[in-house]
């Protein structure tokens, strides 16, 4: 498909900053060239950081220790709530401590394989190096990583590699980490480096002369509207799964502030790269608010089946009889069995309930059984796995996995996708930095598992803090004032945009409308897209945003704390987002990570790539809130590690 | 299920506050305890009435933002447990269930079920940490930490730093959160150098921040959602008379 009704194509975005030459010594040489700021200028100069997760506060806290002047803001009420805090499995680093034959290039050439084809070689080699140094360093903050009996780290292997390099804290690797960076965070702050925002939320980004200047934000307490002005921006807001309405993100996981920048002129790329795990609580009711990931682990020893006849279904699962019973993973794919990746066995579990033998509420669920375990393993060598997982099962399902099958069903949990950044991290937009989950660019179409936390630290310990000079030392720029003309339109566009909330006063609740744009979302624009689904969806989003914009009916006032106002301003950016997924999805025609196009499969149903026509970033333009989004493709080039076909049966 | 819930409704943070009831019907054993209140909400705004403001993110029982007092216990009657956690099946058809906001000197509420939980930011910035700026750090296997020592850190460092334990002082004290960190470091061989000025200075922290003081009432281990233990409070101690000797 050519450029078409939806979209229009234009000129290929290329990374300025990209080093050539040999990819071992690429980082070292861009390291090298890259402009320095001298200690005593760099206190002149100003950082915004949004966002405190992994990126944003790692990034926050280090600007902030080589002496820059740090403006960091979230939307919780304290730095240490970022979502990367739920993160449970590991962090990859390259370090070799099994002596089981890793290295920086193996690293690599794992990442590279797993976002199948998709992502820039010189972003994933440097990631791999600088893993090495992540664990370091958090093991100086006090990191209190699993050891073993000799008091060395220990490491767990994980999925898509066949080397033992994540390190774990417990199933609580994410909060550790977190907690390394947010006290790094708080030292700066207590020290008087960095000004935290807490509460605050961005609702627009200012630019002055072409460049990235400041943002506006909302007190999210007592509704006042500020501008807030730096020489650079950085972003670390996270990623945009919630687009979906059910997913794993915290509940206030939005795309707002990327959105915002995105509209100001900074490219989105791959939107529709979701990654999709298959593990997961399945719905209760139509009262769900959110979904639970179980760690993947769970598929070591459990059996995943559903009933061979629609009939069975609402039978208890005891009474079905084991020759009535169809374990599809193991049946479809012999050798990897209930192991296949994560979009093989999510993919699956979509089709088997497709065909109406789903189980649990809605037919929205398939089993994960353990009693072949048990018989095989013992009650207790199971709880002693899986004693933690198995008792959050029961709290929140009621049911005991010990005696009847656990039910999982595939949520969406991390988004490749977004905002187009160079080998700097730096968007299209001068002066704005992108990091972490809020960047589009080292996972490619799919993220291999312990590669989120390893990103989010990379970007903000030791790769921003080393390009953000090269940008700086041009600065400080002229000061900008509340006054001038670019900071009184941004502003006003914010003012603007919640008097038109509150003005609408429709007769449905802004949460109404984000459960039916997830439903959308997740039927056409999930596990398997397809031309006719994604047209209809198109046209299902846009039916929708004109309903929200005359119906929607927000409470309250905007001097004031208002939920419902601040979610009002997510979901109307979500609803946008959306369409550009659909429009992203729509142009990608081949199957390719963790998405699977109708239209591109090969004979017995596989994934079907096309390197030929889609070796590509896809990194889009806004035009206008009725504007065609324009296209500017930036080729992949794969000199390392190239591209062949995965397979798993 | 129908229940009637008696919510803290304040308009801001000095505005008056009182109990207000609600019927809540048709809810579903398996929603959480958060989804029955979204579900209120829904009902309350299409009314034309204000929802209820609460505190709540990750809704997976880590990040520590939701905060209720439920019939008079923090986080609720489910032992080690979040409110976000909290499922409906835990209580009966026609229950009237009163919620109320954290309540701490140290802690004011900002609306309804919403309260200021900065000062705890405060004790942390005042030495809950180690000093260790990006890029200084050694081998990670230069120092090897005892399994032990590594296990009983982690342990402490569950903490998710809700505020619980203030809540349910009868002194709105902060000593569990503050103990547990001082442990957590503490039994790090990288926390040593810091020992002694972390535990006055984050001590001193805590009173500026108009926390009560401790007197080993022990409610706030019995509400902790990660059963972090009162033993951390005594370590706490025990490390204070040392550094304050050595002054």
């Amino acid at each position: 498909m050519t450029a078409s009704d939806f979209w229009a194509e234009g000129e290929p975005v290329v990374d300025k900053a990209a080093p050539d030459g040999p990819v071992e010594t690429r980082w070292e040489r861009r390291k090298f060239s890259a402009k320095l700021v001298n200690p005593a200028n760099r206190r002149k100069l100003t950082v915004i950081v949004v966002g405190t997760g992994l990126a944003g506060g790692s990034a926050a806290a280090t600007l902030a220790e080589a002496g820059y002047k740090v403006k960091s803001y979230c939307y919780q009420d304290s730095p240490r709530r970022a979502h990367s805090i739920a993160a449970q499995g590991g962090i990859n680093a390259a370090k070799n401590y099994r002596n089981d034959g890793d290295s920086v290039y193996r690293l690599f050439y794992d990442t590279v394989k797993g976002g199948d084809f998709r992502a820039r070689e010189s972003n994933v080699y440097r990631l791999a190096q600088v893993s090495v140094n992540i664990i370091d360093q958090c093991v100086a903050q006090g990191v209190p990583f699993a050891r073993e009996y000799g008091g060395l780290l220990d490491n767990r292997s994980f999925g898509g590699t066949q080397v033992s390099r994540t390190f774990y804290a417990r199933g609580q690797t994410g909060q550790q980490l977190l907690l390394g960076a947010y006290q790094a965070l708080e030292r700066q702050i207590g020290l008087g480096n960095v000004e935290m925002n807490t509460r605050h939320e961005m609702l627009e980004l200012i630019i002055v002369d072409g460049k990235a200047r400041g943002i506006v934000v909302r007190d999210m307490i007592t509704g006042e509207i500020t501008t807030e002005f730096a020489d650079a921006v950085v972003l670390a807001s996270g990623g945009y799964g919630n687009v979906f309405f059910l997913s794993t993100n915290a509940k206030g996981c939005n795309v707002t502030a990327t959105w915002r920048a995105h509209r100001k002129g900074a490219l989105f790329a791959n939107p529709c790269y979701t990654q999709i795990h298959p593990t997961c609580i399945p719905e209760s009711g139509s009262h769900q608010s959110k979904l639970t990931l179980m760690s993947e682990s769970l598929r070591n020893d459990g059996r995943v089946w559903v009933p061979k006849d629609a009939k069975d279904c609402q039978k208890p699962a005891g009474e079905i009889a084991e020759e009535d019973r169809d374990y599809y993973l193991e049946r479809i794919y012999p050798s990897f069995g209930n192991l296949v990746p994560r979009d093989i066995a999510s993919r699956a579990a979509k089709n088997v309930c497709d065909e109406g033998r789903g189980v649990g509420p809605g037919g929205l669920g398939v089993y994960l059984d353990f009693a072949d375990a048990i018989k095989r393993l013992g009650r207790k060598a199971v709880e002693a796995k899986y004693g933690n997982l198995f008792e959050m099962y029961e709290r929140i399902t009621g049911e005991d996995p010990y005696e009847t099958p656990m039910r999982i069903y595939p949520a969406v949990h991390y988004t490749m996708g977004g905002l187009w950044v160079d080998y700097d991290l730096q968007s299209t937009i001068p002066g704005l930095f992108v990091i972490g989950e809020a960047n589009f660019s080292d996972h490619g179409a799919n993220r291999l598992g312990a590669s989120a936390l390893m990103q989010g630290l990379a970007d903000g310990y030791f790769v921003l803090p080393n390009t953000i000079s090269n940008y700086l030392a041009a600065g400080p720029f002229p000061a900008v004032s509340a006054g001038d003309a670019p900071v009184v339109e941004a502003r006003k566009q914010v003012e603007d945009r919640i008097a038109k909330f509150l003005s609408i006063d429709g007769d449905r609740t802004v949460d109404s409308f984000h459960r039916e744009l997830g439903q959308i979302m997740w039927e056409y624009c999930g596990m398997e897209r397809s031309e006719e689904g994604l047209t209809k969806a198109i046209g299902l989003i846009r039916a929708l945003k004109e309903e929200f914009w005359t119906r929607v009916k927000v409470p309250g006032k905007g001097e004031e704390l208002n939920q419902n106002l601040e979610k009002a301003g997510r979901v109307a950016d979500f609803i946008e987002l959306g369409e550009l997924m659909c429009i992203d999805a729509l142009h990608r025609r081949e199957s390719c990570g963790g998405h699977f196009r109708a239209e591109s499969q090969t004979p017995d149903g596989e994934a079907l790539r096309h390197d030929d026509e889609f070796s590509y970033a896809a990194a889009w333009e806004y035009f206008g809130a009725d504007g065609k989004p324009v296209l500017h493709k930036e080729d992949l080039n794969f000199e390392y590690v190239h591209p062949s076909t995965r397979s798993y049966k | 299920m129908d229940i009637k819930v008696r919510v803290w409704r304040q308009a801001g943070p000095s505005a008056a506050g009182k109990m207000v009831t609600y019927d809540v019907k048709g809810i579903s054993p398996d929603a959480s305890f958060l989804e029955m209140i979204d579900v209120l909400n829904e009902t309350l705004i299409l009314n034309g009435d204000d929802p209820i403001a609460f505190d709540h993110d990750c809704r997976e029982g880590i990040c520590g933002m939701c905060s209720m007092v439920i019939n008079g216990v923090a986080h609720g009657p489910e032992k080690a447990t979040t409110t976000c956690q909290l499922h409906m099946r835990k209580f009966k058809d026609g229950d009237v269930i009163d919620v109320e906001p954290w309540r701490a000197a140290a802690f004011p509420v900002i609306k309804d079920l919403v309260v200021d939980r900065t000062p705890l930011d405060k004790i942390i910035q005042a030495g809950g940490y180690i000093t260790a700026p990006t890029g200084t750090a050694p081998d990670a296997h230069a120092t090897p930490v005892p399994k032990k020592d590594a296990d009983a850190a982690f342990e402490a460092a569950t903490c998710i730093g809700c505020g619980a334990c203030v809540a349910a002082c009868p002194n709105g004290s902060s000593m569990l959160f503050t103990a547990a960190k001082i442990a957590h470091l503490g039994l790090m061989p990288q926390g040593q150098p810091e020992r002694d000025s972390r535990v006055i200075d984050m001590l001193q922290a805590q009173d500026d921040a108009g926390f009560g003081g401790c007197t080993n009432a022990g409610e706030c281990t019995t509400v902790c959602p990660k059963g972090i233990p009162m033993s951390l409070i005594g370590r706490l101690n025990s490390d204070y008379r040392k550094a304050i000797s050595k002054r």
